[in-house]
């Protein structure tokens, strides 16, 4: 089966969509994401869905469980690159993502991640900084 | 010696011609049409000439039925008329009359040719009356047709024009609303709001409703709803133009917006730039502290 590649950068998870969503790999990308943060101690979760042309009820239920399941492992998730027909549907089928940080791109949704990082990175005293060294 | 109703009526028209059109250019020039100031006599003289000129060949030639082929010329030059009618705004009544008021002249001269003969009379006049009464219908209809077509337009045109979205600056659109909110604006407001975020990588929408006249709940809907596809475009949104009326009646109501909301465009725009590490600096106390 499929699985959609999670990318390690920094003290972030990248995933980019680039395949339609099926039920089946949605809930794989959920199962990888969770044991990935857990293992990385990853701090924010960048998801990138500008391929994605179209969203049903599940998988925008799916974006909200996985940034729930990220935030109780404390990552935060942001959702970035969302196109205009996808957002409106999304809007019109009720589900408004509350609790998702997004972003219009990829560059912006990483400067969201790393000024958290740089936030809370002072707190731990920049512990992802050297574990990269 | 009697005749059919379409022979009587054929005659007459061959034969009375120029009492019939000088009876409906005198009805025409009493009727309402020519004292709108919107067409000048010389103009309907042309028409009611050309349209009872055609009628004429069509009944010799064709026959009685209006819906037959010989009607066609006739048919297409009255569709053009009424729709000429229709843009220039005249009323119903007006381009219903052109026809209509044929009526009566014909009538009078088929009672001039069948004088003795009333049979003939009678099924004369009432062959002529089924067919005008179709062409003023299909007048009527062209008309009608031709004003939904305006109509039409116009609310595209005004759907178009009142949801222009503003670049105020660097990644600050406004969005400046006018008019009432309903579902079917709001579906174009919002695409064309998301496309423009897209377009110029917004991060701060601004929503000035100081043109909506009333917000209910239905409207704060529609709010809500295109404030929440712009978050989820990754754009904030601000409301800004509730007028103190508006603000009362929306907390009496219960309705709450959910966003930042500011008095003025101008306020809301001042937050943008705020929020965008940007910051308004008067240039005249700069200039007036060098001086010192």
């Amino acid at each position: 089966m499929d699985r959609i590649p999670i990318l390690k950068l920094g003290g972030a998870l990248i995933v980019t969509i680039q395949v339609d969503m099926q039920d089946r790999l949605a809930i794989a990308l959920e199962e990888d994401l969770s044991a990935m943060i857990a293992r990385t101690g990853a701090r924010g979760v960048l998801i990138e869905i500008s391929a994605l042309e179209i969203v049903d009820s599940f998988i925008g239920r799916m974006l909200v469980s996985i940034a729930a399941v990220s935030r109780v492992l404390d990552a935060e998730t942001v959702v970035a690159g969302m196109r205009p027909a996808v957002a409106i549907t999304l809007v019109e089928l009720g589900l408004e993502l509350t609790g998702i940080r997004t972003a219009l791109n990829v560059e912006r949704g990483m400067a969201i991640i790393q000024s958290r990082i740089a936030e809370e990175g002072e707190g731990h005293g920049g512990d992802w900084d050297r574990d990269e060294s | 010696m009697s005749m059919d109703g379409a022979g009587v009526l054929k005659r007459t028209l061959t034969e009375d011609e120029a009492a019939i059109l000088d009876a409906w250019n005198a009805s025409l020039q009493g009727g309402t049409s020519l004292q709108s100031g919107r067409i000048r006599m010389a103009e309907l003289q042309t028409q009611a000439k050309a349209v009872f000129s055609q009628l004429r060949n069509a009944i010799v030639s064709g026959g009685l039925d209006a819906d037959g082929e010989h009607f066609v010329p006739l048919r297409e030059s009255l569709a053009d008329i009424s729709r000429s009618r229709a843009i220039q705004g005249f009323t119903p009544t007006d381009t219903a009359n052109f026809v209509f008021s044929l009526k009566e002249p014909i009538f009078e001269a088929l009672r001039r040719m069948s004088a003795a003969d009333d049979s003939g009379f009678a099924a004369s006049v009432l062959a002529a009356g089924k067919i005008l009464d179709r062409l003023g219908l299909q007048t009527m209809e062209v008309f009608l047709a031709s004003r939904e077509e305006v109509i039409g337009r116009q609310g595209q045109e005004i759907a178009e024009l009142s949801t222009p979205v503003v670049r105020l600056w660097d990644g600050i659109l406004a969005l400046p609303l006018i008019g009432t909110l309903d579902s079917a604006r709001t579906g174009v407001v919002m695409e064309n709001l998301l496309q423009a975020i897209v377009d110029e990588e917004a991060e701060i929408a601004i929503i000035d409703i100081t043109g909506v006249p009333t917000v209910d709940t239905l409207v704060a809907q529609h709010l809500l709803k295109t404030v929440a596809a712009a978050r989820l475009m990754g754009a904030d949104c601000i409301v800004s133009g509730i007028r103190p009326q508006i603000a009362q009646t929306m907390v009496h109501l219960g309705v709450e917006l959910n966003v930042v909301s500011k008095a003025t465009l101008a306020d809301a725009f001042a937050v943008a730039l705020r929020r965008t590490g940007r910051k308004i600096v008067r240039q005249q106390t700069a200039s007036t502290e060098e001086r010192r």
